[in-house]
């Protein structure tokens, strides 16, 4: 028996000698478990060995290999050529960020914003190891645990049209780790953060699409943790009248 | 000497159409258009209504136009697009739970289509009661 194929169209860029992206396609074995990564291997190994994507845990934890597969963001290890049999199959990098090569997106915009959202545990009383663990019960975990499981893939970045229209906006997942760290019982670092939830660029540059929760791979629900954010936001408002904040 | 050259794709004035959800997005926000028209033909009735009995009939006298009748109509839809995306998006603006387990978005829903039946309901029992009277 023949081995069954599929034609999988992927974008290609060489920076060094393309002066845009352009779209490429390559024939690989079908197979019912065989995943988007999966097929991008056999192109690298069998057909053309310098395509560039990224790619790590294969198993949807390490967040390294969202594209854009049909128009949509997905994770490749978690995306099924056998869901695109009659669609067929056309994989390109993430939307909304830069195109470094072929499939490899430029997150470092990305990155800088998650860490500009102070993501730690910061307190305003000074604690020794010596006064032990901070404790936490299951239901003060339950209040930001559902935040904490992102992967940091960008799928929502690629989702979200206001961070393509402006990349000036915070962006959901940076958000949602704000808001992550806000929820958390151990921390008191909610004056320290509040200027960038406040800002245009921060919750208020949300306008509520919802695509970002619905392309999550891990559940986190990014849409609602900023709209929670602006119901803090609008609550620091009146309270900021009332009361000083802590310095920070 | 670097060889990057990071190529920025352009997002279009049709990036909307290119993805089902943002389509049904941009139709979301769409609707506030006729709901912001039919916010102005009610403050024209107002103000009809005060300057007194001939401006208030002859308002009332437009609305019989047809034209009048199919914009009403597509505005209780895109009101009715609105209203039901917004239900089952408001669960998301708040964060429910009982004991240590997060409730389920359905309540949230649920409590929001109840109310827009009761308002509802006592609002057209007003206006059939003021008919009546």
């Amino acid at each position: 028996m023949s081995q069954a194929m599929m034609r999988v169209t992927v974008q290609r860029y060489r920076p060094e000698q393309d002066d845009a992206p352009f779209m490429q396609e390559f024939e690989v074995p079908y197979a019912d478990d065989m995943s988007v990564i999966d097929a991008l291997h056999y192109i690298k190994d069998n057909l053309d060995g310098t395509l560039s994507y990224r790619w790590s845990c294969r198993m949807a934890i390490c967040g390294s290999c969202g594209y854009m597969v049909n128009g949509v963001p997905k994770l490749g290890c978690k995306t099924f050529l056998r869901d695109y049999l009659n669609t067929g199959l056309t994989v390109e990098s993430l939307a909304n960020f830069p195109i470094e090569r072929d499939l490899v997106s430029d997150i470092g915009d990305f990155v800088e914003k998650l860490e500009e959202v102070k993501p730690y545990i910061i307190r305003q009383d000074a604690v020794s190891v010596q006064d032990g663990e901070h404790l936490q019960t299951p239901a003060q975990l339950t209040r930001y645990r559902q935040y904490s499981l992102c992967i940091n893939c960008g799928l929502c970045y690629a989702a979200c049209p206001q961070y393509g229209l402006n990349n000036e906006f915070m962006g959901p997942a940076a958000l949602t780790l704000l808001h992550r760290y806000n929820q958390d019982s151990r921390d008191q670092g909610r004056d320290e953060r509040i200027d960038i939830v406040n800002a245009e660029e921060g919750v208020w540059g949300c306008t509520f699409v919802g695509y970002c929760s619905e392309v999550c791979p891990k559940g986190v629900d990014p849409a609602a943790a900023i709209q929670q954010g602006k119901v803090e936001s609008s609550k620091d408002f009146v309270m900021s009248k009332l009361r000083p904040r802590r310095s920070s | 000497m670097s060889k990057r050259k990071p190529y920025v794709k352009p997002m279009t004035a049709s990036w909307f159409l290119n993805n089902r959800f943002h389509t049904l997005y941009m139709l979301r926000e769409g609707t506030s258009v006729f709901v912001g028209l039919y916010s102005l033909i009610l403050l024209w009735g107002l103000a009809a209504l005060v300057k007194g009995e001939a401006a208030w009939n002859g308002w009332l006298g437009h609305l019989q136009n047809p034209v009048y009748i199919v914009f009403h109509v597509i505005a209780l839809v895109a009101c009715l697009y609105h209203a039901i995306t917004w239900f089952s998006l408001a669960p998301k603006a708040m964060h429910l739970q009982k004991g240590d387990q997060k409730l389920t978005d359905k309540p949230v829903v649920i409590v929001h289509y109840v109310a827009f039946v009761v308002a509802s309901v006592v609002i057209i029992g007003v206006v059939a009661l003021g008919g009546a009277a």
